[in-house]
């Protein structure tokens, strides 16, 4: 297997976390608000996630409770930082280390064990063409985050819902003065980036590498929330985002079998080191931003 | 006689210590254009929210045709069929104008965007259903407001403050429609507090005054002095009178100012040229949204050019347009932007506090470190010259009154005793005892010779007292007109852009 | 319908009290938690906040952990005050350690006084250097801080475990990923005789009284605080943001640095890859819970070194998981950050509508 081809059947698996993560997180930003917690979030649904597989209630059991451990952890940040006005950033940096102490803590147990993950599945006749054919042989979570990806584009596209978002996000005192309900909207949209989080957490712990080692989350988080800054909160941008982001992140094993002679920290920098400088490229670009971006991210709105 | 469509009954509402309406008695009759008159702060948009169900009363009633209802929110106050138009709109620019106006009114994107077509037809509110928001004019957002309430086919509709961004031709456009609507059975509740707008076109009239009902009158059996009466407790001030100055010499030169803005939906420059000499007061008029944001970050130095265009902005004989506003300031520049809290002063921190802001250089440091005492002493001084109601230097900023800040922001600026003073807005949301206050000492700067720039929306008080009027339209500035030989329609026809065609 | 209500004037009282109720409230949250895991919650308590205190060898230990919190703290503050979030210190920390360590590593053989003064301004350098990043990314390319400041860490410490495994590597150290063993002139003297504390902590006091000076009674420290509460006054009145933003990254970096070269230059003694156990990270809470100000901030270091100690204690007396301590300290700020809004607001009964 080449290069490129493994590269390309593992990248939709590897940019799976980042997409669930981000796709949330851009839920949550378009309404206004800020969720620095997202790492500690995927932290503490990827220990419960792991836990639940392990002691065998099933994949799709774990996935559920890993979404209610994210919505848990959503339900205080969006308390203080949605409910109280509190300063969202650091309000999302305190759930993000009570999430990372959580996770730490109930998974004490159960470091380096392993489980099963989850079987591939072979787009029919897709799977079989040369060099791509394995961009179709995926697991059913990562089929579904496509559907996913679709629906919440659709959803900021064309519906009334979508539309709903954006009016809280750019100004919650006009969306308040015509009558919506903007921190209980606000609320319901970290909610849904806590359930998001969980999932991805789940994802990495229980199907992209069924094993549970304490941080394993390492930074997916923090590459989430760039991803939607990079994606100027814009759903298909993020899509590709995160794949670039899940080819990245499988570069240094590529690099292992090939054999290159770069030191394998610089490899596992690399996604660290490509964020920083493609977020530079994007933010710098002052325009775009204004016209893509949330008005009020970041603010907290009191009636 | 018919139930009224809509009666308030002892309404009343507070915020905090603040009692914003006090037991409001209200009838508004069937096909008929209400009134409710006030200055700032009488609490009138309180009443509005009200009535819409933006905010709930801690007391009173609300009858719609005679019948009890609650108005628990927008979309309950729409079902009744109320409809509001909001001074400051509750627009968003990143959609559509169909985007917009389905965030209200139900129906398909196609569907919506043939009734606006239809509407506009109807009433003469043309607007392109597709253009977003924040390439749209004032006046086109005012109508994309009244088209959104027309679609919901309101039996009341509420208008604050409408007038406030239109020029003067456009007004009588304005009350040529809501007629119109009135003669279809449409009740306007108009808030304002221009007596000759109510007194030409309000069947009825409620005046507030400190929350309170202070007259329920027919506008077109009372004179203005009556109305003024009711409103503010006695006669309007006196117009003030600008004694004739020697020209002085040239504290501020804008030649051909040229600025793309940095934020897409702000609005360039063109062009602009204006001269400002010691002992005279420039007025720039236009509806805001034409420029004036920009111009003012450029005068002041938030906005900076490039070293090689610094000649485009001169003070005091120097071309300062690569300077940062401490040293034009330096050069005895004083500024009162039109945002006071947040800009003009730190809602978080005391007043003292915010003396330090600008009037440092006034020996409130001592090396480097911030002399407190210093500070209080300005303070106080500022306070008591200017007579700023609060509790004292302590006082946080963001807890004054928009008059009474505005009158401490002015005070600050202008014991720096500068030698150029440029003011925006100066009594947007103030009210009339201190607007008179702070129109009195901008002609007393003129007359000791002080530069002064005001930029304002109130074609009244430019012409009360301003030597010369420049007019800024989609980014360009008129040339310099006399407000004692150009009338007010003169003035209005650069505000939207038609003398310069026909010149 | 209970709704918040802006007070006319910000409650002093309140803002003392906030961190004293946001511990009794993070005590009594994990009260729970420490049941439900089986534990004796007296015995985790007495562990993890008294024991701390009762023997002077423990305090010691506190007063050891309290120096890099309070020089981190102190120096993330001062940004966190002008809403600059710098939180990267950790890795900033991490380079201060490389840099400091730069010179027994090349040098192992030098001798003389200058030495553990030269790590620590070495180390402060390197501090600073890795924070020169993100303030040029937010200035000129208008990137945000807290995702490159963060990044940046985790960046640091893929550099730290490559000096570790290749090049620093001691010869003679079997294979182990940490550096040789640092000369006795490389090390910081004892201020405390018969402890371990060292002169650093001094360094950290002394960092505490300037930042007080700055932040509390100087021009330069007022300027910080308007940038951060209305950014657009501080560009009306001239107050230059750009220069904020980088003065705030560098003094951050430059503490952070500092302190990693302490920590190597004094009671690790050589660059190993648990250098830093998340002070950076526990840093910002550190600075949250002393309320941004440098006198709160003494007394918030103190407060999480202590716990630092008692969570080891705890581990060893009541077998409780170190995680636990960081579940402990993550709802600590929780509760505080909840409590510091009525600080500003007080809740009111209404039968106003909802938001």
């Amino acid at each position: 297997m080449s290069g490129i081809e493994f590269i390309l059947a593992g990248m939709l698996a590897a940019a799976t976390p980042f997409l669930l993560a981000a796709l949330g997180e851009l839920v949550v930003e378009r309404a206004g608000v800020l969720n620095l917690g997202l790492e500690g979030m995927m932290a503490f649904g990827a220990a419960i996630g792991f836990i639940v597989v392990y002691e065998g209630g099933g994949h799709f059991a774990a996935f559920v409770a890993a979404g209610f451990a994210g919505v848990g952890l959503a339900l205080i940040f969006g308390g203080l930082a949605v409910g109280l006005r509190a300063n969202q950033v650091a309000v999302g940096l305190a759930v993000g280390i009570l999430g990372q102490g959580l996770s730490s803590l109930v998974g004490n147990s159960y470091e380096s064990l392993t489980i099963t993950g989850l079987p591939k599945l072979a787009f029919p006749g897709l799977s079989d063409l040369p060099v791509v054919g394995g961009l179709f042989v995926q697991d059913i979570i990562v089929w579904l985050s496509l559907i996913a990806t679709a629906l919440i584009w659709a959803m900021f596209r064309y519906s009334r819902l979508g539309l709903i978002l954006r009016a809280i996000g750019e100004n919650p005192a006009a969306a308040r003065a015509i009558g919506y309900r903007v921190n209980a909207l606000r609320l319901c949209a970290v909610m849904f980036g806590g359930a998001m989080a969980g999932f991805a957490g789940a994802y990495a712990a229980t199907v992209y590498t069924p094993l549970w080692a304490d941080g394993m989350i390492a930074g997916r988080g923090w590459i989430a929330l760039a991803l939607v800054v990079f994606g100027t909160w814009l759903t298909g941008r993020i899509f590709f985002g995160a794949c670039l982001f899940g080819a990245v992140s499988l570069a240094s094993l590529v690099a292992q079998t090939e054999g290159w002679a770069v030191p394998s920290q610089l490899l596992s920098s690399l996604p660290y080191i490509v964020a920083i400088v493609v977020l530079g490229i994007i933010t710098s670009n002052k325009r775009l931003l204004k016209i893509n971006g949330v008005a009020s991210l970041g603010e907290p709105f009191g009636p | 006689m018919p139930a009224p469509l809509l009666s308030l009954r002892n309404m009343t509402k507070t915020y905090g210590q603040t009692v914003a309406n006090s037991a409001i008695d209200l009838d508004v009759a069937a096909g008929s254009i209400h009134a409710i008159l006030g200055e700032n702060g009488a609490g009138k948009s309180t009443l509005m929210k009200l009535i819409y169900g933006v905010e709930r009363p801690d007391e009173g009633e609300v009858l719609w045709n005679g019948a009890p209802v609650h108005l628990t929110s927008p979309a309950e106050a729409r079902r009744l069929g109320i409809g509001m138009v909001f001074q400051h709109f509750s627009l968003f620019e990143t959609l559509t104008v169909v985007e917009n106006i389905s965030l209200i009114v139900p129906g398909s994107k196609a569907d919506l965007a043939t009734r606006i077509r239809a509407l506009g037809q109807d009433f003469g509110l043309v607007v392109d259903p597709f253009a977003h928001v924040h390439a749209l004019s004032v006046g086109e957002r005012q109508r994309v407001e009244i088209i959104r309430c027309l679609l919901t086919e309101p039996r009341l509709l509420i208008l604050d403050e409408p007038t406030s961004v239109l020029p003067p031709q456009a007004v009588g456009l304005l009350f040529d429609t809501l007629r119109r609507l009135r003669d279809g059975g449409v009740s306007i509740l108009f808030i304002s507090h221009k007596l000759d707008e109510i007194r030409a076109l309000c069947d009825r009239a409620t005046i507030l005054r400190g929350g309170r009902v202070t007259g329920d009158v027919d506008p077109r059996d009372h004179d203005s002095h009556d109305l003024a009466r009711m409103m503010i407790g006695r006669d309007m001030p006196a117009p003030l009178h600008l004694a004739p100055m020697p020209q002085g010499d040239l504290r501020l030169e804008l030649s051909g100012l040229n600025h793309a803005p940095d934020d897409p939906f702000g609005m360039g420059l063109a062009g602009v040229t204006l001269r400002l000499h010691a002992g005279e007061i420039l007025g720039i008029a236009g509806i805001s949204g034409n420029g004036q944001a920009e111009l003012s970050r450029l005068i002041s130095g938030e906005t900076v050019l490039p070293a090689a265009r610094r000649d485009e902005i001169r003070m005091m004989d120097k071309a300062i347009g690569h300077l940062g506003p401490a040293e034009r300031r330096a050069l005895g520049f004083a500024f009162v932007p039109e945002e006071r809290l947040g800009r003009g002063a730190v809602p978080d921190m005391s007043l003292a506090d915010n003396s330090l802001l600008t009037a440092h250089p006034l020996g409130l440091l001592k090396r480097g470190l911030i002399d407190r005492q210093a500070e209080a002493k300005f303070t106080a001084g500022c306070i008591a010259d200017f007579d700023v109601r609060t509790s004292g230097p302590e006082a946080e900023a963001g807890s004054l009154s928009g008059g009474n800040l505005q009158k401490f922001i002015m005070g600050r600026e202008i014991s720096l005793n500068p030698r150029l003073l440029f003011v925006a807005q100066p009594t947007w949301g103030v009210d009339i005892g201190a607007a008179t206050a702070i129109r009195h000492r901008l002609v007393q700067m003129r007359n000791e010779g002080v530069a002064v720039l005001v930029i304002s929306e109130e074609l009244e008080e430019l012409f009360e007292i301003c030597d010369r009027i420049q007019v800024l339209h989609k980014g360009a500035l008129s040339p310099s007109l006399d407000p004692r030989s150009e009338g007010p329609e003169e003035i209005g026809r650069w505000m939207i852009g038609a003398a310069g065609v026909a010149a | 319908m209970i709704r918040l209500v802006r007070r006319d004037r910000a409650s002093r009282k309140l803002a003392v009290a906030a961190p004293l109720l946001a511990l009794a409230a993070a005590i009594l949250s994990n009260l729970i938690l420490f049941v439900a895991m089986g534990k004796d919650p007296a015995a985790v308590f007495y562990a993890l906040l008294l024991e701390p205190f009762m023997t002077w060898s423990g305090f010691s230990e506190v007063l050891l952990k309290t120096g890099p919190l309070l020089l981190i703290a102190q120096g993330l503050a001062i940004g966190f005050r002008a809403k600059v979030f710098n939180i990267g210190a950790e890795g900033q920390f991490i380079l201060g350690a490389i840099f400091a360590s730069a010179i027994p590593v090349y040098f192992p053989q030098a001798t003389g006084g200058w030495i553990w003064p030269a790590m620590l301004i070495m180390g402060a350098i390197g501090g600073a250097l890795w924070a020169v990043v993100p303030a040029f990314w937010r200035v000129r390319l208008n990137a945000n801080e807290i995702l490159v400041t963060l990044m940046m860490s985790l960046i640091a410490v893929q550099l730290l475990n490559y000096l570790l495994l290749g090049p620093w590597k001691d010869p003679m150290g079997f294979n182990f990923p940490q550096s040789v063993m640092f000369q006795y002139d490389a090390m910081i003297p004892i201020l405390l005789p018969g402890t371990r504390v060292n002169v650093s902590l001094l360094l950290a006091f002394v960092a505490a009284l300037l930042a007080w000076i700055y932040m509390q009674r100087s021009f330069g420290g007022y300027q910080f605080l308007v940038g951060g509460l209305a950014p657009n006054a501080a560009t009306y009145a001239g107050f230059s943001q750009s220069r904020a933003i980088w003065l705030s990254l560098l003094i951050g970096g430059f503490a952070a640095g500092l302190a990693g070269a302490a920590e190597v230059a004094g009671p690790i003694g050589q660059l190993q890859r648990s250098i830093s156990t998340g002070y950076g990270y526990a840093a910002i809470i550190v600075a949250y819970l002393g309320g941004l100000h440098p006198v709160g901030i003494v007394a918030s270091s103190l407060l999480m070194a202590a716990l630092y100690i008692g969570g080891d204690n705890a581990m060893v007396s009541a077998d409780l998981p170190v995680a636990a301590v960081r579940v402990f300290q993550g709802s600590l700020l929780v509760c505080y950050l909840a409590a510091i809004t009525f600080v500003r607001f007080r809740l009111v009964r209404t039968k106003g509508a909802p938001a």
